[in-house]
């Protein structure tokens, strides 16, 4: 290796973020593809089916199209805050998925002296780093709802932003229950503590400790990321497109872009919590990434199959629900975790 | 590194923090402050607080900064009126003189301060690595400093039922 290389061990990192950023690209298109096909089965059509086998790459050819679309602008618009806007959006859905293990550890077959463990980075107190940039991307849409000086986009904005306020707290509770279980605020760490079984075939993963947690953490997910039937920041009926109705071009599809990695990033968190990450049977340990991937898919079939099954909810309905109900179940879960655990010590 | 770094964000924090002041729109001040609020963040993954850092973003740049906005676009205020060109800034009005005396006072109490304690390097404390750990700060809350977590409480529920009483007086 020549000597102006860096050591191995920084390129296998930099090689690791590259490959984790263009996996979530990769998996936002099939996410694309994914929720276009099956809302087609579901409601009896057929869907793309002429870019490639089966439409696999309509996504491509979509953003092909869009990177040809003008760029516009209101004339009245915040020309600034309009254009970071976008940018903001995407980059607190890209950030989230730094600090999330996908796998163990690899060599690279013997490649590099240290292993190095399949995570961007392992932070400490990952899952507060998590919610603290979820919390980042309602900036993105706030500011598109404001600075594009359009009521469709500040009322999209500001239904955005409240909800994501409302639903933040119950997701926090439900983080809260699953780390005093765990012990432990790093990722890796609370995905090991799932290793093993009870009765050697149920797996010791904290879904099956933490069912009220799991369903109030996967509710305020699918309202985090916007998505139906929470989607009112962009009820097409009352509000155009919500808060990007003023977008066109690239800067749209980063919106675009940015739901489904956030969808993405949810689910990863929630497999990483409650269904054990990476651990599974069958798989040897350097394939142990492959568990990671099916459930984390399995968990976006889901997101796309609830969005073509139930229709949206009435904006009071949800916020009602929201401080109402699901925040304090979400308490009383937490007050109640944390009784057995001094309990049961 | 650590150098270079404390630097650019020191740098991004204060500007940020002047420009603050200076802007005519709210809406890029509450941009800016976000901007300041994420700079100090990054001092303190610094000083090895990453939980202080997180907690930093998650409370001020993310829950109040969010309502500070939500304010700012509900009232939709679209611009400040210039000030109307004041003969001196110490015969203007009230409040501003108000204004003057204020900061003659802070930075009369900072080069008080630095006199006290000195501009070198502050002393490497080993202990204060143990610092970022997540049990022992809560340790610490509820036992040293319980009174103070206890009071902060009750101040915000009295903030609480503020708003709440004065949500209700329209009814």
């Amino acid at each position: 290796m020549p000597a102006w290389l860096p050591p191995p061990a920084v390129l296998a990192h930099l090689g690791l973020i590259l490959v984790v950023f263009n996996m979530l690209v990769l998996s936002a298109a099939f996410m694309v593809w994914m929720e276009r096909k099956v809302c087609a089965y579901i409601q009896d059509r057929n869907g793309p089916n002429r870019v490639g086998f089966e439409g696999v790459l309509q996504p491509f050819a979509d953003v092909i199209k869009l990177l040809f679309k003008e760029e516009l602008r209101p004339k009245a618009a915040d020309a600034l805050l309009f254009a970071i806007a976008p940018v903001i959006s995407a980059a607190a859905a890209f950030a989230a998925f730094a600090v999330i293990p996908f796998g163990t550890s690899t060599t690279l077959w013997g490649l590099l002296d240290q292993p190095i463990p399949l995570q961007v980075t392992d932070v400490n107190v990952a899952v507060l780093v998590i919610f603290a940039i979820t919390s980042m991307g309602i900036y993105g849409i706030v500011l598109a709802g404001w600075s594009s000086n359009s009521k469709y986009s500040l009322l999209g904005g500001l239904r955005s932003s409240a909800q994501m306020i409302s639903y933040e707290l119950s997701y926090g509770l439900a983080l809260a229950a699953v780390i005093m279980l765990a012990g432990s605020l790093s990722l890796r760490e609370i995905v090991l503590n799932q290793a093993g079984t009870w009765w050697g075939f149920i797996p010791r993963w904290y879904v099956f400790l933490q069912p009220i947690g799991f369903l109030i953490f996967m509710t305020a997910g699918v309202a985090e990321t916007n998505r139906a039937p929470f989607d009112f920041p962009e009820a097409e009926q009352e509000l155009v497109a919500g808060y990007h109705t003023e977008y066109s071009s690239m800067s749209f599809a980063m919106f675009f872009l940015a739901e489904y990695v956030n969808m993405v990033t949810v689910s990863a968190v929630a497999t990483s919590l409650f269904l054990g990450g990476w651990l599974g049977p069958f798989l040897p340990d350097w394939l142990a990434w492959v568990w990671f991937l099916v459930k984390v898919f399995l968990i976006l079939f889901f997101y796309v199959w609830m969005r073509w099954t139930l229709p949206r909810y009435r904006y009071d309905q949800l916020m009602e629900f929201g401080w109402k109900y699901l925040l304090p179940v979400a308490v009383l879960n937490l007050l109640a975790t944390a009784a057995l655990i001094l309990w049961i010590g | 590194m650590d150098v270079i770094a404390f630097y650019i964000f020191a740098a991004i924090a204060v500007v940020a923090s002047v420009l603050v002041v200076g802007q005519k729109n709210p809406m890029h001040s509450v941009m800016l402050l976000i901007t300041s609020f994420g700079a100090l963040a990054g001092l303190y993954v610094l000083l090895d607080a990453p939980f202080t850092a997180v907690t930093q973003i998650i409370i001020y740049a993310g829950a109040i900064m969010v309502l500070f906005l939500f304010v700012v676009m509900l009232l939709n205020v679209p611009r400040e009126e210039p000030a109307p060109p004041a003969v001196s800034a110490l015969l203007g009005p009230t409040g501003i003189r108000i204004g003057v005396i204020l900061s003659l006072l802070l930075g009369a109490e900072i080069v008080w301060a630095l006199s006290r304690i000195g501009l070198g390097w502050f002393p490497q404390d080993p202990a204060a690595a143990s610092v970022s750990s997540v049990a022992l700060i809560g340790a610490s809350l509820f036992t040293r400093h319980a009174f103070a977590f206890e009071a902060t409480s009750v101040l915000i529920l009295v903030a609480m039922i503020g708003a709440v009483v004065l949500a209700r007086r329209e009814h």
